[in-house]
């Protein structure tokens, strides 16, 4: 495979990305670190470094579609940051300290157990009317949004910042700490812990993840694993494909959103606890 | 009795959260639902200025650094006549090897861009996609400030204190 046959099928393949991406909230890491380490065999430092420029393609090409159509719950999206930001410093000083496949097993549990939760709340997914939580109440995080897939506006309360705020924490933590995309704990959190409509939790968890991944890409550029021949189709080929995704996110139903991701989470989950059992 | 509100403050958040959350005392974000209706259309015309002024930031963030990775690319190939063939010996292993040189400092890019090539002025590109997020939590300050939210603004400054901190304790 010559250099430019590796530069357009790797665009294409991260077109792909960039829509599954966008759609559920996730970033296309989950892809492109697989795509381009079994695939195209690349070391897997760089397939990492990759995966931080596509997770920060995904946040900032679907963002601007998503916010006109105001999915975004930007005030709970940034009062959550305060906890993911502080995870991903923090964790960037723990991962000398903590036995990574002990970590892999643990959070390919975890990952697995909210795939499950994430499903059994398909049929009880209508959003709140009150909320008596002092913090979403005090900061106004309840918001309201546009589906034009249901065709109506659609009004939502925010509960459960306390678990909110500690789960977004673990999320920065362990993206820091094992370079997986932290839209996987994001979503949940927001779905189930603060009860967010589906749709509004991947929208945020989008948003979230670019400012998450910008945390820490400054230290995988100075490692120098931010190739610029991979980074290059990456970049251009994610883009394309998560305005398109973020298109696509306002005519599917929340149901259609909610099980594309609760297959991507079963996956991520087996490929973390494969990674803890057998190195 | 009217307008009190109950003087315990705001209950902290549990994990990772600034210290002086509860030093806001009252007059937080939450008191907006209870504004009058020509008040409350007022503040949603607010409101949706400033998510188009973001929506703007980022369609210009993102669409300057497509333009520069593509022009960089197109400079990789010019310069790089091997790199063109669509089949033949030379494989884009030699190009993500391990010892294949690719600027990661400041002072390498801009010496690399200098001398436009087209690896430095795809990094370039590349560290503009990187700030689009943190120039829209920039842009999320000065929004917040203009709708004269003081908590959420400072919410907002302690995340993009934390996102510059973290690029100055990379090293970079």
């Amino acid at each position: 495979m010559t250099p430019i046959d590796f530069v357009i099928s790797l665009a294409l393949i991260s077109v792909a990305a960039g829509v599954l991406g966008s759609l559920i909230g996730l970033g296309g890491g989950v892809v492109i670190v697989p795509v381009l380490t079994l695939l195209y065999h690349v070391d897997i430092r760089l397939a990492i470094g990759a995966s931080i420029v596509s997770v920060i393609a995904t946040s900032s090409g679907a963002a601007t579609a998503y916010v006109r159509e105001r999915m975004t719950n930007l005030r709970a999206g940034m009062f959550l940051e305060i906890a993911t930001t502080t995870g991903a410093v923090s964790g960037a000083y723990l991962t000398t300290l903590l036995p990574t496949r002990f970590l892999f097993v643990f959070f390919g549990l975890v990952l697995g157990y909210s795939s499950f939760a994430t499903f059994r709340r398909r049929h009880t997914d209508k959003p709140l009317t009150v909320s008596k939580d002092r913090i979403a109440n005090y900061f106004n995080l309840h918001g309201s949004y546009y589906d034009p897939a249901e065709q109506r506006e659609i009004p939502y309360k925010v509960v459960g910042t306390k678990p909110g705020l500690s789960l977004m924490y673990v999320a920065g933590l362990v993206s820091a700490l094992l370079g997986i995309g932290s839209g996987a704990l994001k979503v949940p959190a927001m779905d189930s812990a603060m009860h967010l409509p589906m749709k509004v939790s991947s929208a945020t968890s989008n948003f979230m993840i670019g400012v998450t991944a910008a945390a820490s890409a400054g230290v995988y550029f100075v490692r120098g694993q931010i190739d610029p021949i991979i980074a290059a189709p990456v970049a251009i080929g994610v883009l394309v494909g998560a305005t398109f995704g973020a298109r696509v996110l306002g005519r599917v139903t929340s149901k259609t959103v909610r099980l594309v991701f609760v297959i991507v989470l079963v996956v991520i989950s087996i490929e973390m606890l494969q990674k803890g059992i057998f190195p | 009795m009217t307008d009190m509100h109950e003087p315990t403050g705001t209950p902290k958040p549990s994990a990772g959260e600034e210290p002086d959350l509860s030093a806001y005392g009252l007059g937080g974000s939450g008191h907006r639902r209870h504004l009058t209706p020509e008040e409350a259309a007022e503040m949603e015309k607010k409101v949706r200025q400033v998510e188009l002024a973001i929506s703007l930031v980022l369609r210009i963030g993102v669409v300057v650094s497509v333009a520069v990775i593509a022009v960089g690319l197109v400079l990789m190939f010019a310069h790089h006549s091997a790199y063109l063939p669509i089949s033949g010996h030379f494989s884009f292993h030699k190009l993500t090897a391990q010892s294949t040189p690719f600027p990661h400092s400041f002072s390498a890019l801009g010496s690399s861009i200098s001398h436009l090539q087209g690896r430095g002025i795809i990094v370039l590109g590349v560290l503009i996609l990187i700030l689009t997020p943190i120039l829209r939590v920039a842009v999320g300050v000065i929004s917040f400030l203009y709708e004269e939210d003081i908590p959420m603004a400072l919410i907002t400054l302690y995340v993009l204190a934390v996102l510059i901190g973290s690029f100055f304790l990379a090293g970079a």
